[in-house]
């Protein structure tokens, strides 16, 4: 992708200004629509997700709002997480996937068919989902694989087929290197192809704590190995192609990997510290997530350090900021998982809604805003068309001072919960003192739900024409 | 050959690789535990009933605001002894379409553990009552109101589990009554009560007391044991609730001077006294297995000294004097 440039900047009096993209659309069409597709599915599940989880948290505050069973708490939470991750953050990855994938290996995507029917599976699977937890049908509860194994198998076959899409045009890839954002998509991908597996195989889950065992394993793995290395991955094409410049150092790159598979693996018995779970197994959870912090610095510091230098050309983008606030998300809360695994944090967090601030500054301070910063890089220099340079701002500082009030009014709160569990106080006050924070929570989620409107539209702005661009063949390089 | 060159040996090491990290990291410590773990002693398996109780606890999503998991913490002493595998093994796969044991450890504690619950609020009225609506007890509760689980007919039938719902809830016309699925509800939550570990090592809780009388914090504060033991039904300031529940306050037995009839009523529980000209459906329940002597005292010194209340102290010499004498 082009440098943006320095001349051409939109003149605004208010905010700074931001340079225009100056590639032109992408001449492969298929290709644009079927990326195009893909986000706007997915940006229909972010609205979909987002509002339901608005709703959640007016809940928190007008418990009678409605007696519809279809839209009880119990039932509409797991639509919601299930909304969000599956539909909306999935889809919108796979949708940069479909794009970085062929371009770094230099060729074409291997069937476009099969990345049709991974999108109609994904779908199906979110829609039946959805109906089937409203109307009472889940599977034991267990949360993030909330889905019955009927609706979990749509699912992973899109996965599947996505995986050996993606395999194939690795394998006859224009160039000798496999570039580093494949090791982590691949990652991703196999990854989550066995782990839902796992997850899903009933012979060594069938009474209670066994199945807490995979439960634990499950949750940070459905994080740790899906989103993370496959929004990573993005970020390692991404960012060096935004900035027109390499990556700062490709080994630190490939180190973060292999601990990345080998400690993400291991830490997901933290989520049962405490719990009558082995406690070796809470132990060695406990230690990989120590641990982790080599990861978050490896990855963290690569990106840092790549961005050295470049502070006015991330000023002057309108996607880079996102990638930037992405990227210190990413340090910062998976930093903050880290106190949370400790046994002496554990205990005053654990249970409190302090775990729902850690759920959302990760999964959306860290893996939704490098998406973001995924599509404003990628789409506008794919179908030539560029959002309101303005509404592009508004969306990120709504979506940014949003999920800061959304999370610190839950970590605050959340604190108080733990001490005054510690202080033996009656249980009642733990819900009665949340209360302005839940009020607080509602406001911050009706802001990020504001950002996501505007982030529709600004998708909308960016969508390809139906016209066919013909363009100079000289310019085609700048794609590449 | 090399990773960056070879994709087939770069996608074999991760893809066998995490396969075999997941062995150690879950399949492998699944299966052990799924191999090891004993039922308790004296612990029965569930009935139909409270199986398909569980079901709606499951379908109706309880999980997300409910854990079933006592940490070996004193901060959760109040919620029973901590938990052992053992208390989940029991646990079965429900049906083909969740062919695993339901999650019920849950990971956030929005409401109350429910490990003991059974014990704590064996009252059946109050189960309904809180679920038709939580408001209805609990004026500060979030939890959502469950009406899909009750009929509103105009005449209950003899057999009918019949709920008193208070004025501010109750539906304009007809009487509220408890559907099959609320009944098995209620049913698993009743059942939910822990049995005793086996007297060895630290977490002896032989006594079969959920409340360990050494939890000293919980034993000094009246007005803390009250709000957890009392208010559900009686309510923080004390006046009940109208029809379902009697008022504490200025009650002749709670101000009486004697302490022993209202001591009494605390350990064993009362059913259809008349009551300041009124009867009520509810029974209220017994205490003596769950609270110390001078937990008892501290509760009942609160009732006595609150909401206008003034009577003579009492002392847990008392009420050990009450619990020998009537313990024939
Ligand atoms: C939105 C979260 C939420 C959901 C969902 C929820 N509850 Fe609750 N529950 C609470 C809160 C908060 C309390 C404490 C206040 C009160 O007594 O209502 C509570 C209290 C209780 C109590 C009384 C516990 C005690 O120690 O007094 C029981 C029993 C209970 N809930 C059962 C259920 C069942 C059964 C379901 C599912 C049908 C359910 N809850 C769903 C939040 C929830
Ligand atoms: C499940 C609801 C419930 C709970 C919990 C409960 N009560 Fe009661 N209580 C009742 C009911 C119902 C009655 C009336 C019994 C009757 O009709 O004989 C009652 C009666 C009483 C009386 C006797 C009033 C009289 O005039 O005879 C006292 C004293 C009392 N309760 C104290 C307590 C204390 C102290 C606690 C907590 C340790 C407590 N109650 C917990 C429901 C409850
Ligand atoms: C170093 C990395 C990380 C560590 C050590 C870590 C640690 C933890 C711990 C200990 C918990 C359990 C909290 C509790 O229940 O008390 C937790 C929960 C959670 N984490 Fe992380 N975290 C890390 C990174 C991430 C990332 C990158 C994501 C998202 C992409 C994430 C998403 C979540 C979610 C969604 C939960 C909530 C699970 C639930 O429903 O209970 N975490 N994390
Ligand atoms: C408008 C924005 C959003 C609002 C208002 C919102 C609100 C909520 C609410 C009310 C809950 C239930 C919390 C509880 O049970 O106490 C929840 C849970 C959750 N949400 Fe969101 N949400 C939003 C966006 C998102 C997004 C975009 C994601 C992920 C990409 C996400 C991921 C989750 C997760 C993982 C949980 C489970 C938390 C846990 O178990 O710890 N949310 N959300």
């Amino acid at each position: 992708m082009a440098e943006p440039s320095p001349i051409l900047s939109a003149d605004r009096p208010l905010v700074v200004g931001k340079a225009r993209v100056e590639s032109v659309g992408e001449r492969d069409t298929a290709w644009t629509r079927l990326i195009f597709v893909y986000l706007a599915c997915a940006t229909s599940w972010l609205i979909v997700g987002t509002l339901i989880g608005v709703y959640l948290s007016i809940k928190f505050t007008a418990p009678d709002v409605d007696h519809v069973p279809w839209l009880s708490f119990g039932r509409l939470r797991p639509v919601h997480t299930n909304t969000v991750f599956w539909g909306w953050t999935s889809l919108a990855m796979i949708a940069l996937v479909l794009y970085v994938v062929p371009k770094t290996s230099q060729r074409r995507l291997y069937s476009f068919p099969l990345a049709w029917i991974s999108l109609a599976l994904i779908n199906l699977a979110v829609v039946i989902g959805g109906l089937c937890l409203m109307g009472g049908i889940n599977n034991g509860g267990q949360e993030y694989r909330e889905y019955i194994w009927p609706v979990m198998a749509i699912f992973a076959s899109g996965v599947v087929l996505t995986a050996y899409n993606l395999i194939r045009t690795i394998a006859d890839r224009g160039v000798e290197e496999i570039y580093i954002s494949n090791w982590y998509i691949m990652g991703g991908f196999l990854w989550t192809s066995v782990l839902v597996t796992i997850a899903y195989l009933p012979f060594y889950q069938q009474n209670g704590i066994s199945e807490t065992v995979i439960q634990g394993y499950y949750m940070h793995n459905a994080v740790g190995m899906w989103f993370t290395p496959i929004v990573l991955g993005l970020t390692y094409y991404f960012l060096p192609k935004l900035l027109n410049k390499p990556i700062y150092s490709y080994s630190l790159g490939v180190l973060a990997f292999w601990t990345q598979m080998v400690f993400y693996t291991m830490i997901g018995g933290h989520h049962f510290v405490f719990a009558p779970t082995p406690w070796w197994l809470q132990t060695v959870a406990i230690i990989f997530s120590v641990g982790m912090i080599v990861t978050l610095a490896a990855g963290t510091g690569n990106f840092l350090l790549t961005m050295k230098g470049s502070g006015r050309t991330i000023a002057r983008s309108y996607s880079l900021p996102f990638i930037l606030a992405g990227v210190i998300g990413y340090f910062l809360w998976s930093a903050q998982g880290t106190l949370e695994a400790l046994r002496s944090l554990n205990l005053v967090w654990h249970f409190t809604n302090y775990t729902v601030a850690h759920s959302h500054l990760t999964m959306y301070g860290f893996v939704v805003f490098l998406i973001w910063g995924g599509i404003y890089g990628l789409l506008p220099r794919m179908t030539g068309r560029e959002p309101s340079h303005l509404l592009a701002g508004v969306h990120f500082w709504f979506a940014l001072l949003g999920y800061f009030i959304y999370t610190f009014a839950l970590m605050v709160g959340g604190t108080l919960q733990g001490v005054s569990w510690i202080l033996n106080a009656p249980f009642i006050e733990s819900v009665r003192l949340m209360a302005p924070f839940w009020l607080w929570r509602a406001v911050g989620g009706a802001m990020m739900f504001l950002s996501h409107l505007i982030f529709a539209y600004n998708l909308w702005r960016m969508r390809p024409l139906r016209l066919e661009r013909t363009m100079p063949v000289a310019q085609m390089g700048a794609l590449a | 050959m090399s990773f960056h060159k070879n994709h087939w040996l770069l996608f074999s090491v991760i893809f066998f690789g995490y396969i075999a990290l997941s062995w150690i990291a879950a399949i492998g410590p699944a299966i052990w535990v799924q191999d090891h773990t004993r039922a308790l002693p004296g612990s029965a398996p569930m009935t139909p009933v409270e199986r398909r109780g569980l079901q709606v606890y499951i379908a109706e999503g309880c999980i997300a605001c409910h854990t079933q998991q006592v940490r070996p913490l004193k901060m959760d002493a109040v919620w029973g002894r901590p938990s052992a595998p053992g208390d989940y093994a029991h646990l079965k796969p429900l049906d083909i379409w969740q062919p695993y044991a339901p999650a019920v450890l849950g990971s956030e504690r929005t409401g109350p553990d429910l490990t003991s619950i059974g014990t704590r609020q064996p009252s059946e009225t109050w189960q309904y009552l809180h679920l038709y609506n939580p408001r209805a007890v609990s004026p500060d509760s979030v939890m959502p109101a469950f009406p899909w689980l009750f009929e509103v007919v105009a005449n209950a039938p003899a057999d009918a589990v019949v709920v008193p719902v208070p004025p501010a809830y109750a539906p304009s016309a007809g009487t509220v009554v408890a559907s099959d699925k609320a009944r098995a509800l209620v049913a698993y939550l009743l059942s939910l009560k822990q049995v005793p570990l086996r007297a060895s090592g630290a977490n002896n809780a032989a006594a079969g007391t959920p409340v360990p009388p050494e939890n000293a914090t919980a034993g000094a504060e009246g007005a803390t044991l009250y709000s957890n033991h009392c208010a559900s039904c009686h309510q923080a300031n004390g006046r009940g609730l109208a029809g379902v529940f009697p008022s504490l306050a200025n009650n002749p037995v709670v101000v009486a001077d004697d302490p022993a009839p209202h001591i009494a009523t605390v350990l064993h529980g009362a059913q259809g006294r008349t009551i300041e000209g009124m009867t009520y459906p509810a029974a209220m329940p017994a205490f003596a297995d769950q609270l110390t002597d001078a937990q008892i005292a501290a509760i009942v010194d609160h009732e006595r000294s609150s909401w206008g209340n003034q009577a003579p102290k009492v002392t847990a010499k008392d009420v050990a004097a009450v619990r020998k004498g009537e313990a024939k």
